[in-house]
Formats: structure tokens, sequence, C-alpha cells
């Protein structure tokens, strides 16, 4: 039995569903992000857990404990926030300790609490400041102290660094990260970056209008997405979805994709995927993430089948590490990733290296994923 | 795995809640007991009153309140009643004030109010001391400021004295005392009190428009003039409105003006319809006529307010 | 800031039209500052005059003599109506109004507004809408029947006070004054706080929950201690408001002692009896405005605040 389960959730206001039947579980000790796009819900589904929302139906559960009904000071949870929320009446000792106030712990143990979680997060020379006295960073500490000192079962994080610089937000990930590693804490974590999501996660779900359109590790979301949203959502740059028909070439089965002037490429396939047959002669999407477009010599070396095409080069951008290149294909712009060394002029033509292991087909009409 | 949770419904059937106890269903309920007090009293003495005010309108009472239905007789005397009459109509005199003094009022205090802010705005020095100057007659009660003004308007003692002393000796200055003027006298005063108010809005329009608008005008040659007409006014319309429902309803809702500057002027030529009424309940028995007043201002009333409420809190779409 | 400057194109036209510019708008707002200021100056100078000099001087006039007379005989000697024992009695019946007035309706409002802000339920918005109607009827509409009703509670007072020794304030003006300025002015601190507290994070309110806060200890440790500005608006525009009224005041102690402060002082002037004292009735004035002129010069900012919130955006 996983240690957060959420089964068959529903959440209605008034005519409108916001949460359609959420199902997702999480071990001890995991790490799961609730990344999607704005008014996907994630939002929502966060604050049913920590019972700031009633439900429609469903059950959630923590350690084996179903939690549907009870207040959120009695679900064992600690919760940040997106503004981190912290009292601005309050000095930062005052923040860390009003829960244990509010529970009528004596002020003996709340001050010994006070300082062990200073000590653990360094905040200890800010405990007699207010809030408005502190760094973003250090309100972000602080937050995390008030929410550390309760010891909870399960920890909620709601777009926690969403509020910072970007420097700093690449930091507090870290940091985050950390206190996740040391501390062994459950962790739910809400987010709109599917970078944070990609380096935070044990587990992600991916949510669109309400609905979990993938669950699992951020290494099957990213390779593997389940559909044309995921694969879209998931990734920087994000992949090349390349709308292409189903040829053949021999015996094999052939992605054609369309050129502007050109006659069309097309890719053979050696390996395809078995419901792709069903689409010979119809449209598909074909996609291909930029870093599996390349130039040949920077081509995977033991990738089992690359096929290269002349791709007419439109804009270059080098981004220092790696440098980009824009063709267009099917109709679209379509980014390539090569090494930041490649020697690539636009508007010239010059041999794409396509790494088909790594590509993926949705059924435009569906939007599904063919395996 | 990576399982993919499409719209597939889960037919759990839905699980039996915990019985919520007593003390935490209390919890729940708190809000609305605590709010719930002053929605009565709203209920009750607001919405129950104007029902009972309304029904009142259509009874015959006279010094004491009377519950016989009587239909719309204390309406047919209200209009009935014309300036032909002796005595001439109370009631037309008040309206006629009423349109005079309202269309007056709000037209000067908005058209002052606007020039004044558009001075202010004019990156004044000392404008901290002039703006609370232009304000503070909103803070007083116009029973205070009233005492002033009467002494300043009278032919004897005021203005007119002061310009004869100072040698102006055709000057000639008696609104005040003159049945068919003492409402100008109310506009003077009340516009007074008001259009510092109406400025204050103005200027906190003004500031807070974006300045980068007014350069973009800049480089694109407008002058001065232009540049209000054309992009400053027509941005401050929100404004223009919040300040029009405020003085519309200043305006119906105005007495103590009419009772300190002129005590009902003249033969009660300066009253409005809030003096009509107050007088007509209170002082000469009327009450259903009085009722019947109050029920026209109020549904003056409405007609400006509740469109505008209704847009302001309408839900805006998320 | 829109702070629009004359643009250079006109202002290399010379340094005159500029120059100009300038003295023309500091003469306007100079002369409209004197407009503005006027009755008030006017009042202020002749409560200082005798009345040998008001009847041969000029009203705009510095006093000659300056003299407290006036305003000792505003505040101990006038007669209000038959009552020749100055106003002094009037200002205490005022305060005594106003300040439970103001306090209890701020609560209330603060109350209403934390709910309807914070604790959301179907049809919030209308009782709210409700509410905020209350603040612009015409008070003409609601004057006869409440009117009957303090009444009746005044007959049912001195029942209660033959049968119990106590009315329980009940037919008393001044208790009558404060129950009808709570009426009508919770709509308006309703309205200042649901509107404050609407920009007031829910975050923290939600954190409070986590945090095993109950209703009322998140109202009072976590609303009320962030709240001091609006508390501020509320209780001046509240203060001003209660402490101006003529309509309610006149209607419902209109007579007898208990009259308030307004009331008292439109008594004093349109006394026909004898010689009229101008300086005693503006000295009478000025101590009437006394309290709302102090609270304004003190707090002006937070006044004209309250106006705004009053104004723009239900």
């Amino acid at each position: 039995m996983a240690f957060l389960e959420i089964d068959g959730l529903r959440k209605r206001f008034g005519q409108v569903e916001i949460l359609k039947g959420i199902d997702v579980e999480l071990e001890k000790g995991g790490f799961l992000v609730l990344v999607g796009p704005s008014g996907c819900g994630k939002s929502t589904l966060l604050n049913t857990i920590a019972g700031l929302e009633t439900i429609t139906s469903g059950e959630i559960r923590v350690d084996g404990r179903t939690i549907n009904d009870l207040h959120p000071s009695k679900r064992d949870i600690a919760m940040v926030f997106q503004s981190y929320a912290l009292y601005p009446n309050m000095t930062v000792a005052g923040n860390i300790s009003f829960g244990m106030e509010m529970r009528g712990v004596p002020a003996a143990e709340r001050q010994k609490a006070i300082d062990k979680v200073a000590k653990v997060l360094q905040i200890g020379h800010l405990l007699q400041r207010k809030p408005s006295q502190l760094s973003g960073g250090q309100r972000q500490r602080v937050a995390m102290g008030r929410e550390l000192v309760r010891d909870p079962k399960l920890f909620l994080f709601d777009e926690p660094l969403s509020n910072l610089d970007a420097k700093l937000r690449v930091d507090m990930r870290i940091e985050i990260k950390r206190l996740h590693a040391t501390t062994g804490t459950t962790i739910v974590y809400v987010t709109h970056d599917q970078i944070e999501a990609m380096t935070l996660a044990t587990k992600i779900a991916v949510m669109r209008d309400g609905e979990v359109q993938q669950f699992g590790t951020p290494a099957e979301i990213y390779n593997n997405p389940s559909n044309l949203f995921v694969a879209d959502f998931m990734g920087s740059p994000a992949m090349n979805l390349i709308p292409a028909t189903i040829g053949t070439s021999g015996n094999a089965l052939s992605v054609v994709l369309q050129r502007e002037t050109r006659e069309p490429i097309s890719l053979p396939m050696a390996n395809a995927p078995a419901g792709l047959s069903a689409f010979q002669g119809k449209p598909i999407i074909f996609g291909v993430r930029p870093e599996a477009l390349t130039d040949p010599e920077g081509a995977e070396r033991n990738a089992s089948h690359i096929a290269t095409a002349d791709c007419h080069i439109e804009v270059v951008e080098p981004a220092g590490s790696d440098t980009f290149a824009v063709t267009n294909l099917g109709g679209k712009g379509v980014v390539a990733r090569l090494r930041a060394d490649a020697n690539i002029q636009p508007g010239t033509n010059t041999p794409l290296a396509f790494n088909l292991t790594k590509a993926v087909f949705f059924d435009p009409a569906t939007e599904t994923r063919i395996r | 795995m990576s399982t993919v949770a499409t719209s597939q419904i889960k037919l759990t059937p839905e699980h039996a809640r915990p019985r919520a106890s007593v003390r935490s269903r209390l919890q729940d309920a708190l809000p609305k007991i605590v709010l719930a007090p002053s929605f009565a009293i709203t209920i009750v003495f607001v919405y129950g009153f104007i029902l009972w005010t309304i029904y009142l309108s259509f009874t015959n009472s006279k010094t004491f309140p009377s519950y016989v239905l009587t239909g719309s007789r204390a309406y047919q005397r209200l209009w009935g009643w014309t300036f032909d009459t002796d005595p001439p109509s109370s009631w037309y005199t008040s309206i006629t004030n009423m349109g005079i003094f309202g269309f007056l009022y709000i037209a000067i205090c908005l058209a002052l109010g606007l020039f004044l802010a558009i001075l202010l705005d004019q990156k004044i020095r000392g404008e901290g001391v002039l703006r609370p100057i232009y304000l503070y007659p909103m803070a007083l009660s116009f029973i205070v400021t009233g005492v002033a003004w009467k002494w300043f308007l009278d032919p004897g003692l005021g203005l007119e004295q002061t310009l004869h002393q100072w040698g102006w000796t055709s000057f000639h200055f008696d609104w005040i005392k003159n049945k068919d003027f003492v409402i100008y006298t109310v506009v003077i005063a009340g516009v007074w009190q008001a259009s510092g108010f109406i400025m204050a809005m103005f200027l906190a329009g003004l500031r807070g428009i974006d300045g980068e608008i007014m350069k973009a005008a800049q480089i694109d040659g407008a002058t001065t003039f232009q540049l209000y007409r054309r992009i400053v006014i027509p941005l401050l319309r929100p404004i223009f409105l919040s300040a029009f429902i405020v003085l519309a309803h200043l305006a119906i809702k105005s007495y103590d003006l009419v009772v300190a500057l002129t005590s009902g002027g003249p033969g009660g030529s300066a009253w409005l319809p809030s003096n009509f009424m107050y007088e007509y309940t209170f002082k000469r028995n009327e009450m259903a006529v009085g009722s019947a007043s109050a029920v026209i201002m109020l549904m003056t009333i409405v007609a400006i307010i509740v469109p505008y409420l209704y847009s302001e809190l309408r839900e805006k779409p998320r | 800031m829109s702070a629009v400057t004359i643009p250079a194109r006109q202002a290399s036209g010379g340094v005159n039209v500029k120059v100009i510019n300038r003295i023309v708008i500091y003469g306007l707002l100079a002369l409209f500052a004197l407009f503005y200021l006027m009755p008030l100056f006017v009042m202020l100078v002749t409560s200082f005059k005798t009345m040998d000099e008001i009847q041969n001087g000029n009203m705009l006039a510095l006093p000659r003599a300056p003299t407290f007379d006036p305003w000792l005989k505003a505040w101990g000697e006038t007669c209000v109506g038959l009552t020749c024992a100055g106003i002094k009695g009037y200002f205490w019946n005022s305060i005594k109004m106003v300040v439970p007035a103001v306090l209890i309706s701020t609560m209330l409002g603060a109350l209403n507004g934390y709910v309807l802000t914070k604790w959301r339920f179907r049809g919030a918005t209308l009782v709210f809408g409700l509410m905020l109607f209350a603040c612009f009827i015409p008070f003409q509409s609601v004057l006869l029947p409440m009117a009957t009703i303090l009444g009746s509670l005044g007959r049912f007072g001195v029942t209660l006070q033959n049968a119990t020794g106590t009315s329980f304030g009940l037919g008393n003006p001044t208790v009558n004054l404060v129950f009808v300025h709570v009426v009508y002015g919770i709509g308006f601190t309703t309205l200042f706080f649901r509107n404050y507290y609407e920009a007031f994070p829910t975050e923290l309110v939600k954190a409070a929950q986590v945090d095993g806060a109950s209703f009322f200890q998140i109202f009072r440790r976590i609303m009320l201690p962030n709240s001091m500005p609006i508390f501020v608006v509320t209780v001046i525009y509240q203060f001003t408001n209660i402490w101006n009224d003529f309509l309610f005041a006149s209607a419902y102690a209109g007579t007898g002692d208990a009259m308030p402060m307004t009331v008292a002082l439109n008594n004093v002037v349109n006394t026909s009896t004898g010689v009229v004292e101008y300086n005693v009735n503006m000295a009478a004035a000025m101590i009437a405005a006394l309290p709302t002129l102090l609270v304004y010069v003190l707090a002006g900012r937070y006044f004209v605040r309250g106006l705004m919130a009053g104004a723009v955006k239900g």
C-alpha cells in the first residue's frame, strides 16, 4: 500500500468540474510533482489534499488513514505557499511557532523546536525579524522552517519558487532537493515549470483540464509521452511535433515529411511501432526531440537507427553550450540541437541526423500515442 | 510503469462520510452565524422598512400611521397640487428645485473638479497644502458651514455689504432672500462642499494613467490641450461614472444643506424632495404624502444605483 | 505618475510663455484655495469679534481686539431653544453617541468583511450587494418606520422600567441614535473591510488553517493585526459621518436634552428671539466643527481614502 493514495477524486464548483477523477499514489519518502498549465487543476488538487477545499467524491488516504473530512490542522500535513504566506505581524520565530501555539504546545518546548529548525535552515540570526525585513530567499527558508517544525507526514508545496528570480530559483530548487534527501519526507509539489518537475520529482503527474494526462517517473514522462499534450508540455526546448504521413520504402514503413520548396524527405523506419502500420498513407504526428535531431558528427554513436536528410537551415541560434538550428519540415519550424562548435550557416542546406530510436508517433485525430 | 489516466470513470460507491460532530458542524456554520445579525438587520431595517414606507404611502396616514389601504390617493394628491393651486404645490417646487440643483450641482462639480485636478497635476509645488484645503468642506457638517454661508450670502451682512464698504455701492446680491433664486445659493454651497472631493477622485484617476501613454502622445506631437482632450479625459471615463454616481446620490439625499443655508427659503422655495418629505411627514401631519415622496426619491436612487452596483459586483470571468 | 508637463516644443517659444503659464496656474489654484477657505475664515474671525465690531466692521477683517467671550458664551451660556446653558451638554451628547456607534459598526464591518472575503459561500455577493445598496438609499425611505419602532421600543422601555427598575436603554434617545447609526453604517463599514480584505492574501488564512487556528483565532491573530490602515479609515469615516449627521438626529432626538451637537447648533443659529449674536453663533459652529476638523487635520489622508473607497469600486 502506498503512503499517499488518491482514488477517483472529483471536485465540482457548481456546474464546472475542476477535477475529473484523479487517481495518483506515492510511496513513502517520494517526491510527487503535479505539473500542468495554469487552470489545469493542480493547485486545487493540492488544496484538497491539504483540506483547504472540500471534495465532491473520491478518497484521499495518507498512511492508510482516510483524511477526506478532516480539518486541515488534523491531517498531519504542512504546506508551503506560493507567496510563503508568512504572517506579516509576527516575527520569524512567531511565524514558526504559531502552529504549535495553536495546538497548545508549552512555550519552552516551542522554543526548543524553533532553535532546532533554525539550525537546520541556518536562519538563527533572523528569528526576531519581521517578514518584511527578509529577502526573497530568506522568506522561502522561513516558510519551509514553519512547516519543518511540525514534522508532518506529508509536505505540500504550492509553486514555492515562482516568486523568486531565475538564479535564486535554481539555488532554492537545489535546497529543496537536499532537504528532501536529508529528511526523507514525503512531498507533493505543484509547479507549472516542467524543469522543476523533471529535476525534483520521483513521480510526475502531468495534468490538463482536471485530468491526469500521464503519471510516471520523470524519465518515463520524458521519453515515453503517452499523448501529444504531454510530449509538447514536457521538455525545453519543446519536442518537435511535425505533421507527416506514413509511406512505404521497400518492406519497411517510412515517415514522409513535406518540405516547402523541395521534394519530401522520406525516413525509413526499421523498427516502427506495431500500431503504425495501420496508418499507411494517412497523416500522423511525428515527434522528435531537438537533441535527437542533430549534425551527423554529433549524433549519438550507439543509436541503432539514424537517418540523415538534407535540410534547409533558416535560423541559427548559438546558445553557448549548444547551437540550435531551425529548419522547416511539414510546414512547421523544427528545432535541431547541434554541438556548440558545429559549422552551420543560415540559408544553406545541411545534412541533419534523425535519431529514429527516440522518435514517437501520435494519431492527429485522438492525439494519443501510436505504439 | 507509466499509467495513462484517461477519462475512464471509476465507479466506486460514494464513500459514506463519517458523521460530522456537532462541534465541527458549528465550526463550519460559524462564518454564516457571524454574518447573520448584520444581514438580518439590513433586511429588516432597510428592506423591510422600505416596504413599510411603500405600504404607508398607499394609506390615509395623517399624524399617526394608519394601515387602511386607500389606494394611490397620496400619490394623486402629491401630483395633483400644481403651481396654480393655493398655496402653490410644494412638491412641484421641490422637484423643480431638484432638477435645477441636481443638474447644476453635478455639472459644475464635475467640471470644476476635473479642472482643479488637471491644474494640480502640473507638478505643483505645495500640492500637499492645496489638496487638503480643497477637500476639507467634505469633512464638516453643512449645519456648521451653513452658518458661515448664510452670513456670507446675507445682503445686509455678507458679500454685498463688504463690497459696499469697499466702494462698489451698486453691487446687489440678495439671492438668498429671493424665492426665485434661493435654489442657486444652495447650488453654490453644494458645489463648494463636494467639488474638492470630486477633484480628489479625478486626481487619483490622473495619477493612475500610465505615464508612457503620455510620453507616446507627446512624441506623436500632441499639444497639451490635445493630450487632455484626446487621451487623458477619455481614459478618465470610469472616474466620470463613479463621480456621477456619487454626486447624483448626494444630490438626491441633500437635506441639511437646505435647512442650514435657507431654513427652507421663503415659503419653502428652496425645498428639495428630502425637505418636502420631512416637513410633510413630521410637521404637516401628511404622513402618507410624505411616504409617497420618499418612495419617489427611493425609486430615483434605485434607477441610478442598481445598474451601477450590478455591473460592479457581477462575477467577473475568471 | 502621469504628470503632464508642457511639451518642450511649446516651451521653446520662449521662457516667457512658460513663466506666464505657471503664473496663471498658481494664480488660479490660489484663487480657488481662497474660495474654499473663505467660510471657515469668516467663521473663525467672526467668532473672536465683539458684536460692535461685527456690525460696524468688514466681515473679512481680522478682529481688532480679539475676544474669547463668544466662545465661552457659546460653550456655557447660549440658549438652545428655551434652555440657556450653552452647547456643552450637547457636545457630550454627540460624543456619547458617536463613540459606541463608531466602535460597534466598525467591529461588525470588520467581521462581515472577513466572512465575505475569506469564507465565501454561495450567495455571498448577493448578500454583500444588498448590504451595499443600503449605503445609497435616501434615509427618508426608512425614517418613518424607524420612528414608529423606536417609539414602540420606548413605550416598552417604560413598561420595563416600571416592572424591573431599568429600561435597558430602550427609549433613551442616545441609545436610539447609536442603534440607528450602527444599522445604517454597517453597509459602509462592510464595504471598506470587504474591499481591504479582498486584497488581503488568502494564503495567510489557509496557512493559519493548516496551523490549526480557528475562525476567531484567524480573525484576531492574523486579520486584525494587519488591518490598521483600514481601521483608521473606517473609524474616521464613521466618526465624521455620525458626528455630522443631522437628519436622524433631528428626527429621533430633535428636542429635549439628548439632542446631538448638530441639532443644537441649528437651534442656536435659528433662534429668532432677541438680537442675533453672530459671534456666538460662529463660535458655537466652530466648537461643533472642531472634532471633525481636528481629525481631518491629523488624519485627512485616511479620511479621503475612506471617501474614495465609498465612491470607487463596489
